[in-house]
C-alpha cells in the first residue's frame, strides 16, 4: 500500500523557506551602496576625440537608426575635414555600440557612467563639447577596446557573494 | 458543571474569577473597550511589519527598512498614504450597498475581540457561549463581502464574491465541529473556562482538530494557500478592486484583524491562551498569537493556491469526514475513559490523525475539472 | 423547474498582472468554467520585419534583440546563421564554441523566468520567482561582462561574436556551472512535489501529441506532449553535434510536464555548458567581414532551438546592402494557435496557468 501526496511537499518545502530566514539577504541598498559595473558597459553616452576624428562620418552610416548628425567643412590646412557639428541624441539612441565598432580612426568610445537622467527631453542631445574625451571629465567604457577595458574597476558579481560594503571606488 | 464530567479535574488555585472589578460593571466595559480597541490596532500594524519583513526575509531581500528604524513606521506610512487617498465610487454602483460593506464587513470583526480572554477574567464579556458567539458573528462579515463584490458594479469583483461566500459556507462546517471536540474536552464553551482546562495544552490532544481548525480559518480568512478573492495574478484585486481610500482600508484591516482574532482563537483553544510559566499571562497571549501568525504568514510565502472548486472539494470531501470522525473520537475517550493518563491519549490521538490523514491522501485525484462543453 | 443562467463575456485585458505582456483573452464565461476563448494581440506590433529591409545586415542585429527580449542571444544567433547561409561565411572554432556558451546560457536565463513566472501564476506569491531572479541575476552579470549590457546583448556578429570574452568570463562561469545544479535541486525540493502544485497544474491543459505536430509547435510545448524533436539533434546547427545531451520529453501534455521539461532541459544546459568549457579553444572570434555585407542573390532559412521553440529566420537578398525581405517564424505565435483548445472548458484561474506554461513573449507574437 503505497502512500504519496499526504502532505510531505508541502513540509519539504516549508523546510527550505523557513531555512531561508537565517541567510543574508543579496539586496544592495542603492544610493548608499553601488556595484561596479562591467568594463564594457554601452553607457548612456558617446564620448568623442576630437583629435582623432577626422570627419569621415563612418559612424553615422553605421548607426541602425541615425542617431547621429555630423556636419563638417573642408580643411585645406592639415587636409582632413574640419568637423563643425557632431550631435548625438542619446534620448534617441539605442546604445549598441555599432558605432564604436566602425569608427576606423578610435575616436569614439562608450561612455561608462549610467546616472545621466535628466528633467527635459532637449537635455538629452549631447553636442560636440559635452562629449570631448579631452576635457579630461568624460569617462569612457571599454566597449571593444580592452586596453582601455583594462584600467578600470573590476565588475562586482553576485557570484561572488557580494559583501554589503564593497562600494565603488572614487564614486 | 456539566452533564459530562471533564475528563481533566482543575487545580484548586486556577480558578475562575468573578467578572466584576473594582469599579463596577461600566468601568470594566469602559477599560476592556479601549484595552480591545488599542490592541487591536496596534497589533494590526504590528502584524503588517512582520509579515512583510518576513515575507521578504524568506525571499532573500529585506523588508521596507527606509521609513523609520527598520521600517517599523512602514504601517503608519501605509495608513497616511490611504488616508489621504481620493475616495472613488463608480458611475453605476449601487451606491448605499457600495458605502455600507465596509461597515458591515468590519464591526463583526471587531465584535470578535470581546470574549477573547487576556488574562484570568480579563475579557469584555465572560459570556457562557463564549465559542459559539465567536462563530456566529465570524460570519457576518461575509455579507459585507458580498456586498462589497455587487455594489461594485464590476464583473471580477462579483465574481470573487462569489467565491468568498461559497468558500465561507463550506469552511463553516469543519471548524465548528473541531472546535465542539475542544468543548468535549473543556466542558464548557466559555473561553475563559477552556483555557482553565488545559493543564495540558489541546493541541496534544486534539491533533486532528488542530490540524482541521487551522486549515478551516486559513480559509474563512482568506489567506494562502486559499486567496483566491484576492488573487492578484487572476482577478486583479477581488472584491476591493473599485475601492480606494479609507474604504480600502478598512477592507485592509478586515483581513489583519481576522487573521489577528483566528491567531488568538486558535491559541486560546489549542495553545493554552495565556498559560506559561514566568512570564506575565498577557505576554504568553501575545507570544502565542505572534507564533500562528508566523505559521500562518510561512505558509503564504512557500505555497501556491487552490482553484475554487478544489477549495470545495477540500471542504467537503476531506475536512468534514475527517470533523466527525474527530467528534466521535474525542466522544468516545471522554465517555468510556475518563481520569486516564492523559499521555496514553495524546500517543493515540496523534497516531489516530496520521492514519486518518494518509487514508485519505489515498482519495486525491488529480487532473478533474475539465467540464465537456 | 431550471434555473436560468447566461454567459457573459470577460476581458482579461491587455494590462493584466499575469497576461506575461500585452494579450487580450476574450472569454466567453459560463459561472466560471470558459466556453469559448479568442485571443486578440498585436499591441506591441513596432514593425520590425519592415524596418528590416531598411537596415544593413549588421544594423538589423540590434532588432533581433528586441524580438524576444527575454531571450536576445538566441535571437541574434539565429539570425547570423541565416546571413551566413546566404552569403556562404565561415566562422572561427572560437567563435563556435563562444555561441554555443552564450545561447545555452541563454536558454537557462530564459527557462527560469519561464518557470518563476509559472509559479507565481500558480499563487505561490513571489518567493520561487525571486529565488530564480538570482540566479537569473549571476547569468546576466556574465552577460555584461562579454557585451556590455544587461538585456539587449548586441553581441553576434555576421561571421562570429563581437568581442573575445574577457579573461575573467570562463572561471566565473566555470563556478557558476558548478554551483547551479544544487540550486535546481534547491527549486525542485520546494516545488517539484507541492501536493497543491500537482493539484493545480496536472492533468490540466493538455495538448495532444497529434494536435501540437499539426500545428507545427515548438520547443517545450511540443516535448511535453511526447513528441522527441529537437532541432538540436534533428538538424543540428553550429557545433551541436559535438556535445552529448538528452531530450527530455514528457508524458501527457500538461502543464506540470512543461514546467518538468523546462525544468530538465535546464540541467541538460549545464551539462552542455561543462562539455563546452571543456573544449573551448584559442583563436580568433571573428571572420573578417566587410562592415557593409553584400550577399549574392538568392534567399535563406536557418532555424535554431530558442528557448521557446524553433526561430527561425527566413532572407532574400538582391545583393545590395540591406535585404529584400526578412521574415521571422515567431515559435510563440505558432504555440498560440492551440491555445483555444487546451483553456475551453477550464476555468479562468486554468486559463491563466496554461496561458503561463506555454511561455510566450509578445514581443515574438507581435513583432
Amino acid at each position: 500500500m503505497k502512500f504519496e501526496r499526504y502532505g510531505l511537499g508541502i513540509a519539504k518545502g516549508l523546510a527550505i523557506t523557513f531555512s531561508y530566514l537565517f541567510r543574508r539577504p543579496i539586496t544592495v541598498q542603492y544610493p548608499e551602496q553601488r556595484l561596479n559595473t562591467s568594463r564594457r558597459i554601452r553607457g548612456n553616452e558617446l564620448v568623442w576625440s576630437r583629435e582623432k576624428c577626422t570627419g569621415c562620418a563612418t559612424c553615422a552610416k553605421a548607426c541602425p537608426i541615425g542617431a547621429i548628425d555630423i556636419v563638417t567643412a573642408p580643411n585645406l590646412v592639415n587636409n582632413r575635414y574640419a568637423v563643425e557639428k557632431y550631435q548625438v541624441d542619446t534620448g534617441y539612441c539605442i546604445q549598441c555600440g555599432l558605432c564604436v565598432e566602425a569608427c576606423p580612426f578610435a575616436a569614439l568610445f562608450m561612455g561608462y557612467d549610467y546616472e545621466r537622467a535628466k528633467y527635459r527631453r532637449n537635455e538629452l542631445v549631447q553636442n560636440k563639447e559635452d562629449m570631448m574625451l579631452e576635457s579630461g571629465e568624460k569617462h569612457t567604457s571599454g566597449y571593444f577596446y580592452p586596453e582601455l577595458a583594462a584600467k578600470l574597476p573590476r565588475q562586482t558579481l553576485l557570484i561572488d557573494r557580494i559583501t554589503e560594503d564593497r562600494t565603488t571606488e572614487g564614486k | 458543571m456539566t452533564l459530562l464530567n471533564p475528563v481533566f479535574q482543575l487545580e484548586s488555585s486556577w480558578k475562575a474569577l468573578p467578572p466584576d472589578w473594582p469599579g463596577g460593571f461600566f468601568w470594566h466595559w469602559l477599560v476592556f473597550t479601549v484595552i480591545i480597541l488599542a490592541f487591536v490596532l496596534s497589533v494590526v500594524m504590528a502584524f503588517i511589519w512582520l509579515e512583510r519583513r518576513g515575507l521578504g526575509r524568506i525571499q532573500a531581500r529585506l523588508g521596507p527598512n527606509r521609513v523609520g528604524p527598520f521600517g517599523l513606521l512602514q504601517p503608519v506610512a501605509d495608513a497616511v498614504k490611504v488616508l489621504l487617498k481620493e475616495d472613488i465610487v463608480p458611475f453605476d454602483a449601487d451606491k448605499i450597498v457600495h458605502w455600507l460593506a465596509p461597515v458591515v464587513a468590519f464591526t463583526p470583526v471587531m465584535m470578535m475581540f470581546a470574549v477573547i480572554p487576556f488574562q484570568n477574567g480579563a475579557l469584555l464579556a465572560d459570556l457562557n457561549i463564549g465559542i459559539l458567539y465567536f462563530v456566529a458573528i465570524s460570519s457576518i462579515s461575509t455579507v459585507g463581502i458580498f456586498m462589497a463584490g455587487w455594489g461594485s458594479s464590476n464583473k471580477y469583483s462579483l465574481l470573487s464574491a462569489m467565491r468568498d461566500v461559497a468558500s465561507v459556507v463550506s469552511y463553516e462546517i469543519p471548524v465548528v465541529l473541531a472546535t465542539a471536540g475542544v468543548v468535549l474536552l473543556a466542558g464548557s464553551l466559555s473561553l475563559n473556562q477552556i483555557v482553565l482546562a488545559q493543564n495540558i495544552p489541546f493541541i496534544l490532544l486534539q491533533p486532528l482538530g488542530f490540524l482541521l481548525f487551522f486549515i478551516g480559518a486559513c480559509a474563512e480568512i482568506n489567506r494562502a494557500p486559499f486567496d483566491l478573492l484576492e488573487a492578484d495574478s487572476e482577478l486583479t484585486a477581488g472584491f476591493h478592486t473599485e475601492y480606494s481610500g479609507m474604504k480600502f482600508a478598512l477592507f485592509y484591516l478586515v483581513e489583519y484583524a481576522e487573521a489577528l482574532a483566528v491567531s488568538a482563537i486558535i491559541a486560546t483553544l489549542f495553545l493554552g491562551g495565556w498559560r506559561g510559566p514566568f512570564l506575565p499571562p498577557w505576554l504568553w497571549f501575545l507570544i502565542k498569537i505572534f507564533a500562528v501568525f508566523f505559521v500562518i504568514f510561512w505558509i503564504r510565502g512557500t505555497v501556491p493556491r487552490v482553484r475554487i472548486d478544489q477549495l470545495m472539494a477540500l471542504a467537503w470531501k476531506f475536512l468534514l469526514p475527517l470533523a466527525l470522525l474527530n467528534l466521535l473520537i474525542t466522544a468516545i475517550e471522554v465517555l468510556i475513559w475518563p481520569g486516564t493518563l492523559p499521555w496514553l491519549l495524546i500517543f493515540v490521538n496523534i497516531a489516530i490523525m496520521i492514519v486518518l490523514v494518509l487514508l485519505w491522501s489515498r482519495f486525491f485525484k488529480l487532473g478533474w475539472g475539465k467540464v465537456e462543453v | 423547474m431550471t434555473l436560468k443562467t447566461e454567459p457573459f463575456v470577460l476581458n482579461i485585458g491587455p494590462a493584466h498582472p499575469s497576461t506575461h505582456g500585452v494579450c487580450r483573452l476574450k472569454a466567453r464565461l459560463d459561472g466560471e468554467v470558459i466556453t469559448d476563448l479568442e485571443c486578440v494581440f498585436g499591441y506591441l506590433h513596432r514593425g520590425i520585419e519592415k524596418l528590416a529591409e531598411e537596415r544593413t545586415y549588421t544594423g538589423i542585429i540590434p532588432l533581433t534583440d528586441r524580438l524576444d527580449y527575454l531571450a536576445a542571444m538566441s535571437n541574434n544567433l539565429a539570425y547570423c546563421l541565416s546571413v551566413e547561409k546566404l552569403a556562404g561565411i565561415t566562422v572561427p572554432e572560437r567563435a563556435h564554441y563562444l555561441r554555443v556558451i552564450m545561447a545555452e546560457l541563454q536558454r537557462i536565463a530564459s527557462h527560469l523566468i519561464a518557470v518563476g513566472a509559472f509559479l507565481n501564476d500558480c499563487g505561490a506569491f513571489m518567493t520561487p520567482i525571486l529565488y530564480m531572479l538570482r540566479e537569473r541575476e549571476k547569468i546576466l552579470d556574465l552577460f555584461e561582462m562579454a557585451s556590455g549590457q544587461r538585456l539587449t546583448y548586441n553581441y553576434m556578429r555576421i561571421g562570429g561574436v563581437s568581442q573575445d570574452v574577457p579573461e575573467e568570463f570562463l572561471p566565473a562561469l566555470t563556478k557558476f556551472v558548478d554551483e547551479m545544479p544544487a540550486h535546481i535541486d534547491e527549486y525542485d525540493r520546494l516545488l517539484a512535489e507541492n501536493e497543491i502544485l500537482l493539484a493545480r497544474a496536472k492533468g490540466v491543459g493538455i495538448l495532444p501529441a497529434e494536435l501540437a505536430v499539426n500545428i507545427s509547435a515548438g520547443g517545450p510545448v511540443l516535448r511535453a506532449s511526447g513528441v522527441r524533436w529537437d532541432i538540436r539533434k534533428a538538424d543540428p546547427y553550429t557545433i551541436y553535434d559535438r556535445f552529448q545531451f538528452d531530450i527530455p520529453t514528457g508524458t501527457v501534455g500538461d502543464c506540470y510536464d512543461r514546467y518538468r521539461v523546462r525544468v530538465l532541459e535546464m540541467r541538460q544546459s549545464i551539462r552542455i555548458l561543462k562539455q563546452a568549457l571543456e573544449q573551448i579553444p584559442a583563436g580568433p572570434s571573428r571572420s573578417a567581414v566587410p562592415q557593409l555585407v553584400r550577399p549574392p542573390a538568392g534567399e535563406a532559412y536557418a532555424r535554431i532551438e530558442a528557448p521557446k521553440g524553433e526561430l527561425g529566420f527566413y532572407l532574400v537578398s538582391d545583393t545590395s546592402i540591406a535585404p529584400y525581405r526578412c521574415h521571422i517564424r515567431a515559435p510563440s505565435l505558432i504555440n498560440l494557435t492551440a491555445l483555444r483548445d487546451m483553456i475551453v472548458g477550464w476555468k479562468i484561474a486554468d486559463a491563466i496557468i496554461i496561458f503561463g506554461s506555454i511561455d510566450i513573449c509578445m514581443g515574438e507574437v507581435d513583432r
